[in-house]
């Protein structure tokens, strides 16, 4: 069963992230991005990370993605103020830079050789929790920081006077 | 269980789809989007291998990475809204004021 799901998952996240770079405007990527995260969040439970994927909808696909749409929506480029879009050759390049990368992932992929371990359910809200809150505590806490200085961040360059 | 080739291969792709959208779009939003892409494919990986393994620190590692997408999402964000009130555009390559 994990094979065909995998294929179904993994085609819609594949194609959400190629329409995401090609869409012309950026509201119509931000929604296909959504779809992508959707995607992605399926991989993780076909994975049994139930924990990540429920934080995947919750933060990504909810959280940052309307922060993504408010500001679409907040700067609202006129259409044809866009930035016109020409594929000179050092774009090109870039691109076909990005499929060698493609392609060296796909060599590492196949050389990956590491012994299965236990089949406990790894992802499970009850491991993670307490892998977060024990061998993880203190990275933990600096995360809270992490997101404590951008908050304070975002505010600071948002605001028009501080 | 399957193997995790079959998803590094995926996280392999997504991340290069994420590259070729920074590299090569002039949309600052679209370029933002595509690094989420590139951040998400690394969690793929994160989390094909750590189940592999059955050790919880896939998980963790890539709870740190959303953590750390979350919070450049908002900077990022932010950044822009006060790039647009000060040049009324999103194309990068009008924003040259730190080039030489």
């Amino acid at each position: 069963m994990e094979p065909i799901l995998f294929i179904i998952f993994g085609a819609i996240a594949v194609g959400g992230a190629i329409m995401v770079v090609t869409r012309k405007h950026p509201m119509s990527s931000a929604l296909y991005l959504i779809l992508t995260l959707f995607a992605v969040a399926a991989l993780f439970v076909l994975r049994q990370a139930h924990f990540l994927a429920a934080i995947q909808v919750i933060v990504y696909a909810g959280a940052v993605m309307v922060l993504f749409i408010f500001v679409i929506m907040l700067i609202n480029v006129p259409e044809n103020k866009l930035p016109m879009e020409r594929l000179t050759g050092l774009r090109l390049l870039g691109v076909v830079a990005a499929g060698f990368l493609i392609l060296e992932s796909a060599i590492l992929a196949r050389r990956f050789a590491m012994p299965a371990g236990s089949t406990a359910d790894a992802g499970s809200v009850q491991a993670v929790g307490r892998a977060l809150f024990t061998d993880y505590l203190l990275a933990f806490e600096i995360t809270s920081v992490l997101l404590l200085a951008a908050v304070i961040g975002a505010i600071a360059l948002a605001k028009r006077k501080i | 269980m399957m193997e995790p080739t079959a998803y590094l291969l995926l996280s392999g792709i997504l991340f290069g789809i994420g590259v070729a959208g920074v590299v090569a779009r002039k949309n600052a939003l679209i370029i933002l989007m595509s690094v989420e892409i590139m951040l998400n494919a690394v969690n793929v990986a994160f989390i094909a291998v750590g189940s592999h393994l059955g050790d919880p620190t896939g998980s963790i590692f890539a709870f740190m990475v959303m953590t750390v997408a979350a919070a450049e999402a908002a900077v990022g964000l932010a950044i822009l809204i006060a790039i647009y009130r000060l040049k009324e555009t999103i194309d990068i390559t009008e924003l040259s004021v730190l080039k030489w």
